[in-house]
C-alpha cells in the first residue's frame, strides 16, 4: 500500500510540476510582452502627438520657444546615412558574394563569417573612437563625412552576412544553366545569381540601413551635432538619434516634444525595414522559380 | 554542320571516387547518340566532361583527352569558350526566373555582349521555332517570365536557349525524365528533327527513348563503357552479356 | 594554354555526303571572338575577396587606432590603470575601476532580471504557444531587438525613472532596506534603473537566440522522452533544455556581450558618477557611458587617452565575450549561416 501511495504522490508532484512550469512560462511571457507592447504604444502616442508639418520642415527653435522641428537632424541623418551606404553597401555585397560564390565552405570564408558576427557585437561607441582617431583628428574638425564613414563600416558586416544568406538561397541549377551557356563567371554571378537574389539582398541592405540609422554613439564624436541646417560633408552635422539624445537630456519641454517625434520617425523606419525583410524571406527569394 | 567527338582514355574523379574509367569512344557528327546504363554508372559525369561542366565541382579531376571537331577541349581552349560551342540541356528545366521568355532565349547571346536588337529578334524566333515552342508563346515573349510556363514548355524553352547560341554539339542529360509523357513525346520529336543539324548526345535511362531517337547507343556500367554500337545492334543482338542483362531488365 | 587574345580555331566540321563545309553563322563568329574572359574572372574574384577581407581590415583599424590614442595613458599608468579608482581629470589622475564596477554590476543585474524571463518566453514560444500566436510574437521580439538604444533611453528617462522613483524604489527600500543595497536618496536614476533598462533591452536578444537553439534540437529527442511517459515539462527539461543548454548558455553570454557595450540608454539613466557605492540606488558610470559623457569635452590629451584606454578595454572584452558566445551557439546549431543579430 505504501508503495502505491508513494507512486501516486510522485505522480501528483510531476503533474503539479508540469502545470507550475507552464504557468511560469506563460507568466514570463505576459510579464515581458505586456510592458514591451506598452512601451511601443506609449512611444507611438507620444510621438504622434508631436508630429506636424513643422517637424519636418523647420530647424529647432531656441530653448524656451515653441514651434520648430527636426529638419536639420533629418537632413543630417540623410546625408550621413548616404555616405555610410555608399561605403557599406558595395563592400558588404562584395563580401557576401565572396562568401557565397567563391569561398563557400572554405576555411577563409568561415573565419570571415565568424569575424563579421563578432564585429557586429562590438559596441558602436568603439567604432566612433576609431573613426575620430582616423579622420577627425588629422582633419582637425568634426564632420558629417566622418560620421558617414563610422556608420558605413558598421554596415559592412551586416550587409555581408545578409547578402550571403540570400545568395545561398538561389538554386544551384540556375547557376549551372548560366555556366552551361558559356557565360563568364563574373557575368553569371552579377546578372543571374545576384539579380535573382536581389529582392532579398536589397531588403538586407535596408535592414542594415535602418539599424545604423538609429545609432547615436558613433556619431557623438564624429558628426558631433549642429543646431543649424547644414548640407556640407566637411562640417559637424545633426543627426536624428543624436539630437533625440540631446533633447531628452535637456530641461526644455518643447525639446522633449521634438524628441518624441523624432523617436517615432525612427521607429517607423525600423518597423518598415523589419517587416519588409520578413515578408521577402517568408515568400522566398525567388518568385516562381521551380 | 555538326562535328564529331573523339574521347581517348578519359578518366574522371570526384574527390577520391573514380567515377569514369578509361573511356574510349567516337561519337559521329550529325547523329544522335544515346548513353544508357543504370543509375550512378557515370553517364551523366561523362556527358559533363564533354563541355567541362564536370570541373565546376571543386573536387573534380579529369585525365585523358576529348577532341571535338579536332580541337582538344582541355588543352586548347578555356571552359567558357567550349561551353559556347557545346550546349547543354539539364535534367530539370532551369529557365532564369527573373527573365522573360525572350530574354531567356537570348541570354546566351546578351550575356556575352551581343547587342544587335534586330538580329536578336530573329534568332529568338528561329530558336523557339526549332524547339517547337514558338506558336505557344509568340504573343507573350516579353511579358511572361520564363518560370511561369509549364514543365514541358520550360524544358523546350531551355532547348531554345541552348540552340540560340548555335552550338555544334548539343548535350542532353535525361531531358525528359522530369516531364509527363506528352511533353516527353514532343521533346523526342524535337531531337529527331534537330539531329540532322547538330551532333546530339542524350543520356537516358529510358531504353525505349534511346531506341526511338538515337542511331547509336553506348552502354555504361559502373564507370566503364561496356559497349558502343548502332542502336539496332545493341537492342537486338548485343555483344556483351552485361549489355544483354541490362536490356532485358535483369538488373538496373 | 588558353588563347584569350587570339580567336579560337573553329571545330572542323565533318565533310558529310551532303555537301561542302559551311561558313560559320554570324552568331558563331561573334561568340568565337569573345575570348575566355579569364582576366575579367580573375579580376572579379579578386575584388570580391578584397571586399570580404575588409572585415579583417576593420578589426585591424579599430585595434590600431585604439592602441595609438591610448599611448599616453598606457605609458603613465600601465596596467595599474585597471586597478585604480581615482577619476580626477583636472589633476590628471585616472583609474578605470569605478567603470569596471559599474559595467559589471549593471550587466549582472540585467542578466539576473532578464535571463529567467527570456528563457521562459523562449520555452513558451517554442513548446507551448498556440501556432496562431507564434508568428506575431516572434515578429514582436525581432522588432524590439531592433529598437535603437537612444529610444529605450528616452522612454527610460520619462517613464521608467519616475516609475522607479515613485513605485518601485520605496517598496524596495522598505522591504529590503536591511541589506544596505537600497540606501541613499531616491533619485530614480542610478545603478538599479540602469540594470532594469538593460534587462529590457537584452531580453529580446536572449529570447530569440534561445528559441533558435531550442528549435535546433531534433524532434526525435522530444519524442524519445515523451515515449517514456514524461509530462510536457519533463520532456522540455530532459529532451530539449538538456540538449540545448550549451547553446542557451551561449545566447546568455551574447546577451551579456550586448549589455556590456550598451551605451546610450545606460548613459541617460545611470547618473554619471565616477564613484563606487554599495547601494544600487546611487548613481554610477559604466565604461561605455563615461566615454559617451566625457569624450567630446575631454579636458586634455591625458584625459582623452584615458578614455580611449577604457574604450580599448571595452573592445577587447566584448570581442572575447562575443567570440566565446558565438562558438557556443555555433556548436549547437552547427554553423549554418545564422540569422544576423
Amino acid at each position: 500500500m505504501a508503495r502505491t501511495n508513494e507512486f501516486a504522490l510522485r505522480n501528483r508532484m510531476r503533474w503539479f510540476g508540469d502545470h507550475a512550469a507552464s504557468f511560469l512560462c506563460v507568466t514570463a511571457t505576459v510579464l515581458v510582452v505586456a510592458p514591451l507592447v506598452a512601451i511601443f504604444v506609449y512611444l507611438i502616442f507620444k510621438g504622434a502627438s508631436s508630429l506636424n508639418i513643422a517637424f519636418f520642415l523647420h530647424k529647432p527653435a531656441p530653448m524656451g520657444e515653441t514651434g520648430g522641428g527636426m529638419a536639420n537632424a533629418i537632413i543630417g541623418s540623410g546625408l550621413v546615412l548616404g555616405v555610410g551606404s555608399l561605403l557599406g553597401v558595395p563592400i558588404g555585397i562584395g563580401g557576401g558574394i565572396y562568401l557565397a560564390e567563391f569561398g563557400r565552405g572554405g576555411k577563409l570564408a568561415n573565419i570571415v563569417r565568424f569575424t563579421a558576427d563578432v564585429l557586429n557585437g562590438v559596441p558602436s561607441i568603439v567604432m566612433g573612437i576609431a573613426i575620430y582617431s582616423l579622420i577627425v583628428v588629422p582633419q582637425k574638425h568634426f564632420s558629417a563625412f566622418a560620421g558617414g564613414v563610422a556608420l558605413g563600416i558598421m554596415m559592412i558586416p551586416t550587409v555581408t552576412r545578409t547578402t550571403e544568406e540570400m545568395l545561398l538561397m538561389v538554386p544551384h541549377n540556375i547557376r549551372e544553366a548560366a555556366l552551361g551557356l558559356g557565360v563568364p563567371n563574373w557575368r553569371s554571378v552579377l546578372s543571374i545569381t545576384l539579380k535573382t537574389a536581389s529582392p532579398g539582398v536589397i531588403t538586407g541592405c535596408m535592414l542594415a540601413f535602418a539599424r545604423v540609422a538609429g545609432e547615436t554613439a558613433p556619431l557623438l564624436f564624429t558628426a558631433l551635432g549642429n543646431d543649424f541646417m547644414s548640407y556640407r560633408l566637411d562640417e559637424p552635422i545633426a543627426t536624428l538619434p543624436q539630437q533625440i539624445f540631446v533633447y531628452a537630456m535637456s530641461p526644455d519641454d518643447e525639446w522633449h516634444r521634438l524628441a518624441w517625434g523624432g523617436a517615432l520617425v525612427l521607429i517607423l523606419l525600423i518597423v518598415i525595414a523589419v517587416s519588409l525583410v520578413r515578408y521577402v524571406t517568408s515568400r522566398g527569394v525567388l518568385k516562381g522559380a521551380s | 554542320m555538326g562535328v564529331s567527338i573523339e574521347v581517348k582514355d578519359l578518366n574522371a574523379w570526384y574527390g577520391t571516387t573514380h567515377t569514369l574509367q578509361d573511356i574510349n569512344l567516337n561519337i559521329p557528327a550529325n547523329h544522335a547518340t544515346a548513353l544508357i546504363g543504370p543509375s550512378g554508372c557515370g553517364k551523366s559525369t561523362f556527358v559533363r566532361c564533354l563541355n567541362r561542366m564536370h570541373e565546376t565541382n571543386p573536387v573534380a579531376r579529369v585525365t585523358g583527352s576529348v577532341q571535338i571537331g579536332g580541337l582538344d577541349i582541355y588543352e586548347d581552349a578555356s571552359p567558357v569558350e567550349i561551353r559556347r560551342r557545346v550546349g547543354m540541356v539539364f535534367q530539370r528545366p532551369n529557365p532564369f526566373p527573373t527573365m522573360s521568355i525572350y530574354d531567356n532565349v537570348a541570354s546566351g547571346l546578351k550575356l556575352n555582349g551581343y547587342r544587335n536588337r534586330h538580329e536578336l529578334d530573329e534568332i529568338v524566333e528561329r530558336s523557339l521555332k526549332h524547339s517547337a515552342l514558338w506558336d505557344e508563346v509568340k504573343d507573350e515573349l516579353k511579358k511572361k517570365s520564363g518560370a511561369s510556363l509549364s514543365g514541358g514548355q520550360q524544358q523546350r524553352l531551355c532547348i531554345a536557349r541552348a540552340l540560340a547560341v548555335d552550338p555544334e554539339v548539343l548535350l542532353m542529360d535525361e531531358p525528359a525524365s522530369a516531364l509527363d509523357p506528352v511533353s516527353t513525346a514532343k521533346i523526342e520529336d524535337l531531337i529527331f528533327q534537330l539531329k540532322s543539324q547538330y551532333t546530339i548526345v542524350i543520356v537516358t535511362h529510358n531504353m525505349q527513348q534511346a531506341a526511338r531517337v538515337a542511331e547509336n547507343t553506348g552502354f555504361f556500367l559502373m564507370g566503364k563503357m561496356i559497349e558502343f554500337d548502332s542502336t539496332h545492334k545493341i537492342f537486338t543482338n548485343p555483344s556483351d552479356k552485361r549489355t544483354e542483362d541490362y536490356i532485358t531488365g535483369r538488373f538496373g | 594554354m588558353n588563347n584569350s587574345q587570339v580567336s579560337l580555331p573553329e571545330f572542323r566540321p565533318e565533310n558529310n555526303a551532303t555537301g561542302s563545309e559551311e561558313t560559320p553563322s554570324a552568331v558563331r563568329s561573334f561568340l568565337l571572338s569573345r575570348g575566355s574572359s579569364a582576366i575579367a574572372d580573375k579580376g572579379f574574384s579578386g575584388l570580391m575577396l578584397l571586399c570580404a577581407l575588409s572585415i579583417f581590415g576593420i578589426v585591424a583599424l579599430i585595434a590600431s587606432q585604439l592602441v595609438v590614442r591610448s599611448q599616453l595613458s598606457l605609458a603613465k599608468f600601465g596596467l595599474s590603470f585597471f586597478f585604480r579608482s581615482a577619476w580626477d581629470p583636472p589633476n590628471g589622475d585616472f583609474g578605470a575601476v569605478p567603470f569596471l564596477y559599474g559595467t559589471v554590476v549593471s550587466s549582472f543585474l540585467a542578466l539576473l532580471l532578464a535571463v529567467p524571463l527570456a528563457v521562459g518566453v523562449a520555452i513558451f514560444l517554442t513548446e507551448m504557444c498556440p501556432r496562431v500566436l507564434r508568428a506575431p510574437l516572434a515578429f514582436l521580439t525581432e522588432l524590439l531587438a531592433a529598437i535603437p538604444s537612444v529610444i529605450y533611453g528616452l522612454w527610460a528617462v520619462f517613464v521608467l525613472v519616475p516609475l522607479m522613483k515613485d513605485y518601485v524604489n520605496p517598496v524596495l527600500k522598505s522591504s529590503l532596506g536591511w541589506t544596505g543595497l537600497f540606501d541613499g536618496p531616491n533619485l530614480g536614476l542610478g545603478m538599479l534603473t540602469a540594470g532594469v533598462i538593460l534587462a529590457i533591452m537584452i531580453l529580446p536578444v536572449i529570447s530569440s537566440l534561445t528559441r533558435e537553439v531550442m528549435s535546433a534540437v531534433p524532434h526525435s529527442q522530444r519524442e524519445a522522452v515523451l515515449a517514456l511517459g514524461a509530462t510536457r515539462w519533463e520532456m522540455i527539461r530532459m529532451g530539449v533544455l538538456r540538449n540545448a543548454r550549451i547553446g542557451i548558455v551561449g545566447s546568455i553570454i551574447l546577451g551579456l556581450g550586448r549589455a556590456l557595450g550598451e551605451t546610450m540608454a545606460v548613459t541617460m539613466v545611470i547618473g554619471n558618477d565616477p564613484h563606487i557605492y554599495k547601494s544600487l540606488m546611487m548613481p554610477a558610470n559604466t565604461m561605455a557611458s563615461v566615454i559617451a559623457n566625457e569624450f567630446s569635452e575631454a579636458s586634455d590629451d591625458m584625459h582623452l587617452s584615458a578614455l580611449v584606454e577604457i574604450g580599448l578595454a571595452l573592445f577587447i572584452v566584448t570581442i572575447i565575450v562575443n567570440a566565446f558566445a558565438r562558438l557556443l551557439v555555433w556548436a549547437v546549431t552547427r554553423g549554418a549561416p545564422a540569422r544576423v543579430h
